[in-house]
């Protein structure tokens, strides 16, 4: 049901019943390793391409996620999700392997919000019984496509991010245990003229605030509401800027329950820089992490925001500034949910 | 960003340009000309006894030992960026270790690197220059107006 502007609350609150995260060296090495299904010490997962290496993420992800729900794949209805790689090839290769219909859903590293928000509405309305939905990234084949090769020697700003390698991926259905989805805010483009492909967390500030304040006022409840509000990939300087803003628009957020997943995944010795970023940012902490923490009753209710840059490299070349975007979710475990 | 450029963006884009700058890790420039300073420096002094190297111990002359000196610097510079040190210490040396040949050769390496899984022709072969090869063309083409300048000078100016 409509709410608002563009805030959809779900009067059937589809469940996520299982949960799955695959990630890569780096992120075993990070603060999270604990929460992932499965690690990989090598970036090639035993591959011949980085794209290819890319595509296995993404399928086993999916094949977890379906062993802890007990389900075949001929069971999930729909696939929806998405990657940063020109075409989203890893994942339409994926969907190839997994044979499900498939929605390819593109929204930057905002796409694991998106594909929860469009799974979370489309089981609403009894539109399937099992939805798979995740967004993935792999760091060398991101670099490749959106930088420069990785050996190369450039040396990068304090305000850069590093993309995250890993799938999150997650199964909606109307019914079922497990945290629930309760709400989701669509997000509009935002371009504030930033243009610097090297700070992605200052771009995409304002989308963030946009899409919670837009949420806030759309389901007209306080910050306060949430345990935790939580952002995709803002990194060190994103999450500073959104947060003085935020406080600017008159909303008070306790700094304590405002986090970012750029900012949760990675220990502090890690060469970083500002924090981490990709479509697997927000999917592998929010599906790997935050889900555990709610099944385990340390947070009630979270909002969940992804946020991406939908820029190009092509773009960027001709001078253009970078389109952001975020998309929330409300995600409540326990209580009168 | 250049100035011209915020003249383009609106009031509001201007207002949040400012906002956010102020919130901006600023690249730590001091520490930055440092390193690169230690770490070029390091570079050269390596490049400059390994000249040396060739002008002792071969039949090298100060003007001749140049091309074996190079050749020997992006060796190393190859090796160094297939185990992956490059690029870390790129990270650490900035100008350092991109000014100097060295980086020359990182960037043509690390790109057939790359590539290689998209074969050699339509991989390796055409993505090896894609970092190197504005500076292949620019560096050409100022030498030569370089050397036309000179040679007007010369010439007509009576220098």
């Amino acid at each position: 049901m409509l709410k608002g502007h563009r805030t959809w609350v779900f009067a059937n609150k589809p469940v996520i019943i299982a949960t799955a995260a695959v990630g890569g060296p780096f992120e075993a090495n990070g603060r999270l390793a604990e929460d992932f299904d499965l690690l990989h010490e090598d970036l090639w997962l035993g591959e011949e391409s980085y794209e290819k290496a890319h595509r296995v993420l993404i399928e086993e992800a999916a094949f977890q996620a379906m062993e802890k729900a007990g389900l075949e794949k001929e069971k999930v209805q729909f696939l929806i999700a998405g990657d940063l790689i020109n075409q989203m090839t890893p994942t339409n290769f994926a969907a190839r392997t997994l044979g499900m219909p498939y929605l390819g859903v593109f929204g930057a590293c905002s796409t694991s919000m998106e594909g929860l928000a469009l799974s979370a509405f489309i089981t609403n309305y009894g539109g399937a019984d099992y939805i798979l939905t995740g967004a993935s990234s792999h760091n060398a084949a991101v670099e490749k496509q959106f930088r420069y090769p990785t050996e190369y020697g450039g040396q990068k700003p304090p305000t850069a991010q590093w993309t995250v390698t890993g799938a999150g991926v997650a199964i909606v259905s109307p019914k079922g245990d497990g945290p629930r989805v309760t709400a989701a805010t669509i997000g509009r483009v935002v371009d504030m003229g930033l243009a610097d492909p090297f700070n992605m967390g200052g771009a995409m500030a304002p989308a963030a605030v946009d899409t919670i304040e837009a949420h806030l006022r759309d389901r007209q409840i306080d910050a306060s509401y949430y345990d935790l509000i939580v952002t995709g990939d803002l990194g060190r300087i994103g999450r500073q800027v959104s947060l003085d803003l935020l406080r600017q628009h008159g909303i008070d957020i306790d700094e304590e329950r405002y986090q970012d997943c750029g900012l949760l995944i990675y220990r502090d010795g890690q060469p970083v820089l500002s924090g981490a970023s990709g479509a697997a940012c927000s999917a592998v902490v929010v599906y790997g992490h935050l889900i555990k923490r709610m099944r385990r009753g340390e947070l009630k209710r979270i909002l969940a925001v992804a946020t991406g840059a939908l820029l190009s490299p092509l773009s960027f070349q001709q001078n253009e500034t970078i389109p952001c975007i975020a998309h929330a979710v409300a995600i409540e475990y326990g209580g009168e949910a | 960003m250049a100035n011209e450029k915020r003249k383009k963006l609106t009031p509001v884009q201007q207002e949040y340009h400012l906002f956010e700058k102020e919130r901006e890790t600023k690249r730590p420039i001091v520490r930055n000309c440092v390193c690169a300073f230690l770490v070029g420096g390091i570079i050269c002094t390596i490049g400059q006894a390994i000249s040396y190297f060739y002008m002792y111990f071969f039949d090298f002359t100060e003007q001749t030992a140049g091309n074996p000196t190079v050749a020997t610097m992006v060796f190393l510079s190859m090796i160094l960026t297939g185990l992956g040190f490059y690029d870390r210490i790129a990270q650490f040396a900035g100008a350092g270790s991109a000014v100097p040949v060295t980086g020359f050769g990182n960037a043509v390496i690390s790109a057939a690197i790359e590539h290689r899984t998209e074969g050699f022709v339509l991989g390796v072969g055409s993505n090896m220059f894609k970092l190197a090869g504005s500076v292949i063309l620019f560096g050409t083409f100022s030498a030569f107006v370089i050397a036309l300048v000179k040679t007007i000078a010369t010439q007509w100016g009576g220098l």
